[in-house]
């Protein structure tokens, strides 16, 4: 007895600061927002109306956030499978008994190590429309093509960037899957007589399933969110024309442009479903899969 | 089959060197343009400079960057002092301590990682409002002082951990807290040395969070003052002073990344391999 109340004290010791934090910034945040999406909330008088759906209606008759939809899932569905498949690839390579792969993967870890506004600037002056790319674009071609003033091209430079600076990331990740596969397995198919490329589709791939649905998700979860890059790139507005207004951004200028915190809220929780339905499609998918492959 | 290897052998290296090489060249073209003049980067010029000029640092450091480095470095080594004391505490607690509503925490912990942290921004800005946190430093500590991803990272690290030596340790009467900074703690260095890294990473590279609760120049991050250096030069073509501004931000982690490269890469092994 006196040691399970020994125990209770400790544990609330140890546990206090991380649970108070947990509370206070995460949790009351959330059971908050649950609230905020069917208020009108102004932050400067200090009212809030209650208006039950109507923050949701408006979020729909809102073409910004049929903009920021179809930005923001362009923008997921064009950066994960590739942003996945060069690391896997790249991790592939390194983990092929080579020389040096230390040196390379140090050197490739970089963009990783580099915060995205730095990466934004730097690419901001890489696609400037009297930048490095476009001139020589145009010493090539003869076409002087601008990026980022335009509205068909601005958010593909987001998603370059993007994958240069999350591959590494994923890349590691996957090496470290690779190198836990039992070599037996490679062994017992070259005694078959499969060729490398075979072997990877048919060892290695299937041996990576947990992996690469960690990946996946991971890279869902993240792009779904992307922020930064927009908003420094466009100046926080998502232009040119809305082309690189994402979900974030566009929750953002709800809030802090318009001042109209209920309907953040409200688009926040539109957000929450559906990064949660994404991951729960990929989930499926994926656990099928595996139980097939 | 031997020749068929080395020339699989090339392919394989000269990927590697493209891939390692288009890697580096961003950064390259941004060192370069630093030591270019603003009048040459304006008329286009060579992919050289064609003349070495410091300008662009030295405008760098008398303008208010030095501050943001320093606001940067300190809130990022707070949060990440905290973070690992209270991280590793209550990951301790959840593998070691048997005490009242340890499932029900666990179960909270896990049912709150899964919720993008973008998604309670708005929310998370009002409590901050309402602590009167806004424009603090202590907006961005005492919001980001926990990790949950740690917290479950060294609890799996306790669990794998020999209990005997703590045993050992109560035989010879030290209290469990005493065990804890004793014992524990210098046995758990490589795991708080990925965990400090990482954190500190993840501050001084963020950037929402400061632009939400730092409003005045003199209290903004670096990853922030980047934003107003870049708002503040562009138009004027002034790149040599944003690119010497993006480039020495990374150089701490930079410094960080060779000294303790194993910990960089070996961590994601850990994490994956408990996930």
């Amino acid at each position: 007895m006196r040691k399970k109340r020994k125990n209770n004290i400790q544990g609330l010791i140890f546990m206090a600061p991380a649970a108070l934090a947990a509370i206070v910034f995460i949790v009351v945040p959330i059971a908050y927002a649950f609230f905020m999406m069917f208020f009108n909330i102004n932050l400067l008088s200090g009212t809030r109306t209650f208006i039950g759906f109507d923050n949701f209606g408006k979020i729909i008759s809102d073409p910004r956030f049929w903009a920021a939809l179809r930005n923001t899932t362009t923008y997921v569905v064009v950066v994960v499978p590739i942003q996945t498949a060069i690391a896997l690839i790249m991790a592939a390579l390194l983990n092929s008994k080579i020389k040096f792969n230390r040196v390379f993967l140090t050197v490739m870890f970089i963009p990783t190590l580099t915060s995205s506004s730095a990466m934004t600037l730097i690419f901001m002056w890489l696609f400037n429309n009297n930048g490095l790319i476009v001139n020589q674009i145009e010493q090539l071609t003869g076409i002087r093509t601008q990026f980022l003033t335009n509205p068909d091209l601005a958010l593909s430079v987001i998603m370059i960037m993007n994958i240069f600076s999350t591959v590494p990331h994923f890349m590691v990740v996957f090496l470290s899957g690779l190198q836990d596969i039992p070599t037996n397995l490679y062994e017992a198919s070259s005694i078959d007589g499969a060729s490398k490329i075979r072997q990877f589709f048919h060892v290695t791939i299937p041996q990576l399933m947990p992996i690469l649905f960690y990946v996946v998700t991971m890279g869902v979860v993240g792009t779904f969110q992307i922020f930064d890059q927009a908003f420094i790139l466009s100046g926080g507005t998502g232009g040119p024309q809305n082309a690189t207004l994402t979900f974030t951004l566009y929750i953002y200028q709800l809030a802090f442009t318009s001042n109209d915190m209920g309907r953040a809220s409200a688009m926040s929780f539109i957000l929450g479903v559906i990064i949660f339905t994404f991951t729960a499609i990929i989930n499926k998918v994926m656990k099928a899969d595996e139980m097939n492959g | 089959m031997k020749k068929e290897n080395k020339t699989l052998k090339i392919i394989v290296y000269t990927i590697l060197i493209l891939y390692s090489l288009l890697t580096l060249f961003p950064f390259g073209w941004s060192i370069l343009t630093s030591f270019k003049s603003t009048a040459e980067i304006a008329s286009g010029g060579t992919f050289f400079p064609e003349s070495w000029s410091i300008s662009g640092w030295t405008t760098l450091f008398e303008s208010q960057y030095t501050t943001w480095v320093r606001n940067s470095l300190v809130v990022a080594l707070i949060t990440t002092v905290l973070n690992v004391m209270f991280n590793t505490m209550a990951g301790y607690a959840f593998a070691r301590i048997d005490f009242f509503g340890r499932k029900f925490l666990f179960s909270l912990m896990l049912l709150l990682i899964m919720i993008p942290g973008q998604v309670t921004m708005i929310p998370l800005y009002i409590v901050v409002s309402n602590l009167g946190l806004i424009n603090t430093h202590s907006s961005i500590v005492l919001t980001s002082m926990i990790n949950i991803a740690y917290i479950f990272m060294m609890r799996q690290f306790f669990i794998n951990f020999p209990r005997e030596v703590e045993e050992a340790a109560s035989m010879d009467g030290l209290s469990t807290l005493g065990i804890f900074f004793k014992i524990v703690l210098p046995n758990a260095k490589p795991a708080i040395a990925t965990q400090a890294i990482f954190i500190f990473m993840g501050v001084w590279n963020e950037f929402m969070r400061p632009l939400l609760f730092l409003t005045s120049p003199d209290k903004y991050m670096l990853t922030q003052g980047l934003n107003a250096l870049s708002n503040q030069y562009r138009n004027i073509t002034a790149w040599d002073i944003i690119m010497a501004g993006a480039i020495f931000s990374v150089i701490p982690i930079f410094i960080m990344f060779i000294f303790l490269n194993k910990y960089f890469i070996s961590t994601n092994d850990r994490s994956v391999g408990s996930k």
